[in-house]
């Protein structure tokens, strides 16, 4: 029998879900707080005793831009809630840069009513294909149980007039890029992630 | 104008489909449209290779002596490689690890399994390749659990990995198999990928990386979408 040590079989690892025992190894402290100003990211009503490989972030300055709260449900095919999710982020700054001392990256798992959510900056566009421009964006990465690989969609916001020429929402049909415009809410961005069904969100491959 | 390259996109036939009927949990949990595909951007081929210590905190490389007294259970060492698929080392890489208990039973308060916990084992740990992309790692064997799947559902032993790699699309969450272990032929969630390439997550009993009058050891490689021969302009 083949195993992973088999020359002929090298090639892509495959794909597994993370399961519904995630909380304790990949939310961290501080995890979906991507100004490093909160503890907020952590599930610890999940957790049974002390985690010592769950960290807490260290304090870090608060990057430059527009704070900004984005708070979504995940659901389900049948409209129910998805409270065993976990949902990542990678954005650039609010200059367009990636990788610079803001890390643009965090974890949110959603709670016991589905919800996730993130504290962040504003990112500023950053350069599409040739020399189009992408209008600002988060990329999205939804892991979860019965998630048996990575789903990815991309947060747009809806006041941003550069969503008209952006390349990537050029390609989605305009009946379903909706389910990719975050909405204003009061102080919160609103951005909810439908797996399957009426109002299915638009998910990639890239 | 800076030149990036591109990554290899997902390799249909190694993967799993998102939809997995006998894994029932992905019946509400997969989309009924096929995903648009895009082009890679900026977005797609940056990541947080360099920072991640920043973020979660430094290596954590022996699950066994997280606590007190010495976690139970049979102690391995797993080691390996992270590669790219055109077989370059992928340094400096986090992988996070997670697992259940000698036991069975994951340290979760949703896991209602009615095998003992172990106050000396919590079952996660983090580990980075060196500039070969070699890891290495020290646990207890888990257990095996039944689960709500299907009737007799039992999960073959594994252990869980996430890993960043270079970039966004380069991400990737497994789960590491054993040799011998007759519960994978009838398991659904590894056998949501077909074979032969469900065998790349079975890893081998190696009696080189087993340590004398201590741990037997396991070796498992993971590979990751590798750079595209194609430059792209962004």
């Amino acid at each position: 029998m083949t195993d992973n040590q088999s020359p002929e079989l090298f090639g892509q690892t495959p794909w597994q879900t993370v399961g519904p025992f995630f909380h304790y190894a990949l939310p961290w402290w501080g995890g979906a707080d991507l100004t490093g100003q909160s503890d907020i990211g952590a599930a610890p009503t999940r957790l049974v005793g002390h985690h010592p490989a769950l960290n807490r972030s260290h304090g870090r300055p608060m990057p430059a831009g527009e704070p900004i709260d984005i708070i979504g449900r995940v659901l389900d095919g049948a409209g129910e809630i998805v409270s065993d999710a976990l949902i990542e982020l990678w954005q650039a700054d609010a200059e367009g840069r990636y990788g610079g001392d803001f890390t643009g990256f965090g974890r949110a798992p959603t709670d016991e009513a589905g919800v996730f959510h993130f504290r962040t900056i504003r990112p500023g566009p950053v350069p599409g294909p040739g020399n189009t421009l992408q209008a600002p964006h988060i990329a999205v990465g939804v892991l979860g149980r019965g998630l048996l690989k990575r789903l990815v969609t991309r947060l747009y916001f809806a006041d941003e007039p550069q969503n008209e020429s952006d390349p990537i929402l050029d390609l989605v049909p305009s009946e379903r890029r909706p389910t990719l415009i975050a909405q204003r809410d009061g102080e919160v961005w609103r951005f909810d992630i439908v797996l399957s069904g009426p109002n299915e969100t638009v998910f990639f491959d890239c | 104008m800076t030149q990036t390259s591109a990554f290899t996109r997902e390799d249909r036939a190694a993967q799993p489909p998102s939809l997995s009927p006998d894994y029932h949990s992905t019946m509400l949990r997969s989309p009924s449209h096929p995903p648009v595909r895009i082009p890679q951007t900026v977005t797609e081929t940056t990541g947080i290779a360099d920072c991640w210590d920043r973020l979660m905190g430094g290596a954590f490389g022996d699950l066994t002596t997280q606590h007190e007294g010495v976690a139970l259970g049979q102690r391995i060492v797993v080691t390996g490689r992270v590669l790219d698929e055109n077989g370059r080392p992928v340094p400096r890489t986090v992988i996070e690890i997670w697992q259940a208990n000698s036991a069975g039973r994951y340290a979760h308060a949703r896991d209602q399994w009615d095998a003992p916990l172990d106050p000396n084992f919590s079952g996660a740990g983090r580990v980075i390749t060196d500039d070969d992309g070699a890891y290495r790692y020290v646990t207890v064997r888990p257990g095996a659990y039944p689960w709500g799947n299907h009737h007799n559902a039992w999960r073959p032993a594994h252990i869980h990995l996430s890993l960043l790699g270079p970039a966004f699309a380069t991400r990737l969450v497994t789960q590491m198999y054993f040799p011998d272990d007759p519960l994978i032929e009838i398991d659904p969630i590894a056998n949501a990928v077909p074979l032969p390439y469900r065998q790349r997550m079975v890893s081998r009993f190696d009696i080189g990386t087993t340590v004398p009058n201590w741990a037997l050891g396991y070796n498992f490689d993971v590979i990751l979408r590798g750079r595209d021969a194609t430059p792209i302009e962004d």
